[in-house]
């Protein structure tokens, strides 16, 4: 890792953090969800609180990655700064880079109050085991919706990017079975929900925190999704690039 | 030495022909004036030689490389638009980034206190004036002891005595042995600075001489009366307007039109000699 990619990052930090706005999305509405929903129906059951926790950390790696870059790679993008930082001599791998650890860094900032309140006001808990095994989940789901994300900037100006991450995370939440507890989807959404990224991520952090069965057909699901995100992202940022800057 | 040169450039947008085969060499300890209306091709030329876009045909260089390469640009600056900073930033967080970027960069403390950046150092780029952005803008092409720089309307908004202090520095920095490529529409502010002057129009260059010549060729004035019958067939004129009852008549000599007028007895009203902007002027060189 290039210092000049953590420069990157620690700059694109700065200009989130100033404006701490831009956190609340991310960082306050899953900490209140908790609060409103997990604490008080299922804080007391110590599966479905473990259950439900994990579901809302899924719901923070879906929004904070896909808002993080869809959002902030097209206002980005309509920045004079771009073609500015374009002329110094740097490739395009330092800046590429740095946006991305700046939006691991900001999906841990908002994890953190979605476990903290967890781990103080429910009876949720988990083995050190299933922990690391949560955070490896955490990662492999954080790449298809950081692809997804990257793939709406690149693809879109900002206004079109906010309505469609907006229209796409709800669908996604309910769909992959977010706002339900393991099995008590409505029946249409537990037969889609395991083919969703959203449903798919879900299912591996159910099963790294509890007795949830791994089904290695949502597995093959979310390895498919991400692969082709990854082309779509690809795509989408090669051609913008050809588009503006060729 | 040739800094930046462009050999029978050609750069369309979609359908739209931005340089038509353009050629430009600039050598080492020139300051260059890079004239033009709006739309002419100037900021696409820029963009070129800075490595922002490549050409549709024909070929750039910088220093002797490729712009596109990046170890290419560590011999240049180049002024941000001021409405770029990210506006959260503190001026001062800013030049550390730029800093980041170039293997010999000029000191923070000495960077700032030659554009006179000091106190502004913790201020955020979002809540500073138009003239100060425009400071800082200019600032940032000088952080990488560049061999070669673009400044785009360098002072464009700013006070009189604000003005000077950067045309200072940019001389300075000339004077030093820095190559400077200067965009504006303003002959003033090229009058000021360059030697050289690249009139640039319809994405070719349309005179490339020294000031004094291109003030000659672009010095129209605009010769405006009210005027009951129509102007009568007078040399010197080359192009009329009308306006209501204003009559507007372009000439390189007004001296002479404003007696011929009288010579034949126009009855006009209202008399009125104005220089002609820069951009009627262009006009005029790239009808011709």
């Amino acid at each position: 890792m290039s210092s000049l990619a953590l420069t990157h990052a620690r700059f694109q930090l700065l200009e989130t953090l100033r404006i701490p706005m831009a956190l609340i999305g991310s960082a306050f509405f899953p900490a209140a969800s908790m609060i409103f929903f997990v604490v008080p129906f299922v804080g007391d059951d110590r599966t479905y609180a473990t259950y439900a926790t994990a579901s809302m950390v899924t719901f923070v790696v879906m929004t904070s990655n896909l808002f993080q870059y869809g959002i902030g790679v097209a206002e980005d993008r309509a920045q004079p700064w771009d073609p500015y930082a374009r002329t110094l001599p740097a490739g395009a791998a330092p800046r590429f880079l740095g946006r991305i650890l700046a939006g691991l860094v900001l999906m841990v900032l908002s994890l953190v109050p979605v476990v903290v309140i967890a781990a103080v006001a429910t009876e949720a808990s988990v083995s050190a085991g299933g922990f690391l095994a949560a955070l490896g989940a955490v990662v492999a789901a954080a790449v298809p919706f950081t692809l997804m994300g990257l793939a709406i900037g690149y693809s879109l100006p900002a206004k079109a990017a906010i309505v469609l991450a907006q229209v796409l995370f709800f669908p996604l939440a309910f769909g992959g079975g977010l706002m339900t507890a393991p099995g008590g989807a409505p029946g249409f959404v537990e037969v889609i929900a395991p083919y969703l990224p959203t449903g798919a991520a879900v299912r591996l952090m159910w099963a790294a925190v509890g007795d949830f069965p791994l089904q290695p057909a949502s597995i093959a699901a979310l390895l498919i999704w991400t692969a082709a995100l990854a082309g779509v992202a690809a795509w989408a940022y090669r051609r913008d690039e050809g588009r503006r800057f060729s | 030495m040739m800094l930046a040169r462009a050999m029978d450039v050609t750069r369309r947008y979609g359908t739209v022909l931005a340089l038509d085969h353009l050629d430009l060499d600039v050598h080492a300890g020139e300051l260059v004036g890079l004239l033009g209306p709006n739309g002419a091709g100037k900021s696409t030329l820029v963009s070129l030689l800075t490595g922002v876009r490549r050409p549709t045909s024909g070929r750039v260089e910088l220093c002797g490389g490729d712009p596109q390469d990046p170890a290419t640009r560590r011999a240049l600056g180049v002024t941000p638009q001021e409405t770029g900073l990210p506006g959260a930033l503190r001026v001062g967080e800013v030049v550390d980034f730029v800093r980041a970027h170039f293997p010999d960069p000029l000191g923070k403390a000495e960077l700032l206190a030659r554009f006179g950046l000091q106190d502004l150092v913790r201020r955020q780029t979002g809540g500073l004036s138009g003239g100060q952005k425009r400071r800082v803008a200019v600032a940032l092409a000088f952080v990488g002891r560049p061999r070669i720089v673009f400044l785009d309307e360098p002072t464009t908004g700013l006070d009189v005595e604000a003005r000077h202090a950067l045309w200072d520095g940019i001389r300075k920095f000339h004077a030093d042995g820095g190559t400077v490529v200067l965009t504006s529409h303003y002959l003033e502010e090229v009058e000021a600075l360059a030697s050289r002057v690249v009139v640039i129009g319809g994405g070719r260059v349309l005179a490339d001489d020294t000031v004094a010549a291109v003030r000659g060729m672009v010095a129209i004035r605009r010769v405006s009366l009210t005027l009951a019958v129509p102007v009568p067939d007078l040399p010197g004129v080359i192009g009329t307007e009308r306006d209501g009852n204003r009559t507007h008549l372009l000439t390189p000599d007004a001296d002479r039109l404003v007696r011929d007028l009288i010579a034949h007895d126009v009855p006009f009203q209202d008399l009125e000699v104005r220089p002609t902007s820069l951009e009627e002027a262009f006009l005029t060189l790239t009808a011709a």
